[in-house]
């Protein structure tokens, strides 16, 4: 429906909206994260969802302490390569649709702790991430960007054709490969379904 | 009780002990005892035990590994040099093998002293890499002998359950020594940036 008619409708006290619309805005003001935090931007995320921020303003004030019951995880923080097969483990717990937020350049990229040899570089290598918030750690204001930003990408979902979700196609995996903990490392050292792997993606 | 009395007792007192003090030239001068690796359990009886020392707690134990090194010296030799003796310079490189060391600090807190610093060698850094344990002594060491033994790859004899603490069971490298290099495709955003054919 065109926008002019709507507002004009609206003027006449008459409400019109798709099925679309009202699906995905009951979806993006419900989002339940999952209770989980990993360093320091888990203080960050728990200030986030205290008085002074107030994530309830955006419908996210139910953490959920069980992943079966969670749409978003928030990776807040340092994944080292112990806790990487937890992480993946409980995002494949979570029912469709669920997304993810990385926060922090840690969970990014492995921030200062990329050189370590217990750190992952990035969770991207094992589950797909929905929004990355850079900072170290980021502020509450960073992490409602974030959500907003979230907001925006589910309200824009089509729930029908190509666009569709993930958890709308059939075919698509909703879990992912949890990696083993092996003799020098996490094997696989990263999922190539979920991965853009930089090697491929500068060989063109 | 200096550092240095400390050491003649160890060395008048434990059997066959040898000790030597390991100067820090740093403006803290916080020098340290080096013990020989067979009599370290029973020096470090004698250290808790002693009336007047007492040092009843160990507050740190820490590892550092030393690899080979080559040292290079310039020695004046005499020689025949187109038929002139002539004094010639020469450098002489000899490799001194690496070893792994193993730190504990320790404290009186009933005589309120310290801290004496405890250092003890492993024979090389390859296959000989056994030390005595000193947790049966101070049992404040045992979470960080495991550590040394998981970090660097230090066995530490009669420790009660030397087990890897902060990497996995199955892992099988020691990523605190020097030597140690990561997986080569571990950081995949540097290989693609610093080589970007492979």
């Amino acid at each position: 429906m065109d926008q002019d008619l709507k507002t004009e409708l609206s003027k006449h006290g008459i409400f019109a909206t798709t099925f679309e619309e009202l699906y995905n805005w009951g979806r993006k003001n419900s989002v339940w994260p999952l209770t989980f935090g990993l360093a320091c931007c888990a203080i960050e995320m728990i200030a986030t969802t205290m008085a002074r921020y107030d994530l309830a303003r955006f419908g996210a004030e139910v953490f959920r302490a069980s992943p079966r019951q969670a749409d978003l995880m928030i990776v807040s923080g340092t994944v080292t390569k112990k806790m990487a097969p937890q992480v993946v483990r409980l995002y494949n717990q979570m029912p469709e649709p669920k997304y993810v937020i990385s926060m922090g350049a840690c969970a990014i990229s492995g921030g200062p702790f990329r050189d370590g040899y217990n750190v992952l570089k990035g969770i991207d290598r094992y589950i797909p991430v929905d929004v990355h918030i850079p900072g170290c750690p980021p502020r509450p204001e960073a992490l409602i960007h974030a959500f907003m930003a979230l907001q925006d990408k589910i309200s824009a979902q089509h729930l029908t054709g190509e666009s569709r979700p993930r958890h709308l196609k059939r075919d698509l995996p909703s879990e992912f490969q949890v990696p083993e903990l092996g003799e020098h490392g996490l094997e696989p050292q990263q999922n190539d379904e979920v991965f853009r792997n930089p090697l491929k993606v500068l060989q063109g | 009780m200096t550092l240095e009395e400390i050491r003649s007792r160890l060395e008048a007192f434990v059997p066959g002990c040898h000790a030597e003090i390991v100067v820090n030239g740093s403006p803290s001068a916080q020098n340290s005892l080096l013990i020989d690796r067979q009599h370290g359990l029973q020096a470090a009886m004698y250290l808790r035990d002693h009336p007047e020392l007492q040092l009843d707690f160990c507050s740190n134990v820490t590892a550092v590994d030393w690899p080979d090194r080559e040292k290079a010296e310039k020695i004046k030799t005499k020689r025949i040099v187109d038929g002139v003796e002539k004094e010639v310079e020469e450098t002489k490189k000899t490799t001194i093998p690496g070893y792994l060391e193993v730190v504990y600090h320790l404290f009186s807190i009933a005589k309120k002293e310290g801290p004496v610093v405890l250092r003890m060698h492993t024979a090389n850094r390859t296959d000989e890499v056994t030390l005595q344990s000193l947790t049966p002594v101070w049992r404040s060491a045992e979470f960080q002998e495991r550590e040394a033994f998981d970090l660097f790859g230090i066995v530490f004899e009669g420790h009660p359950d030397l087990r890897r603490i902060l990497m996995w069971e199955g892992f099988t490298d020691h990523p605190m020594r020097k030597d140690y290099v990561p997986p080569p495709d571990d950081d995949l955003e540097i290989l693609a940036v610093s080589e970007p054919g492979a």
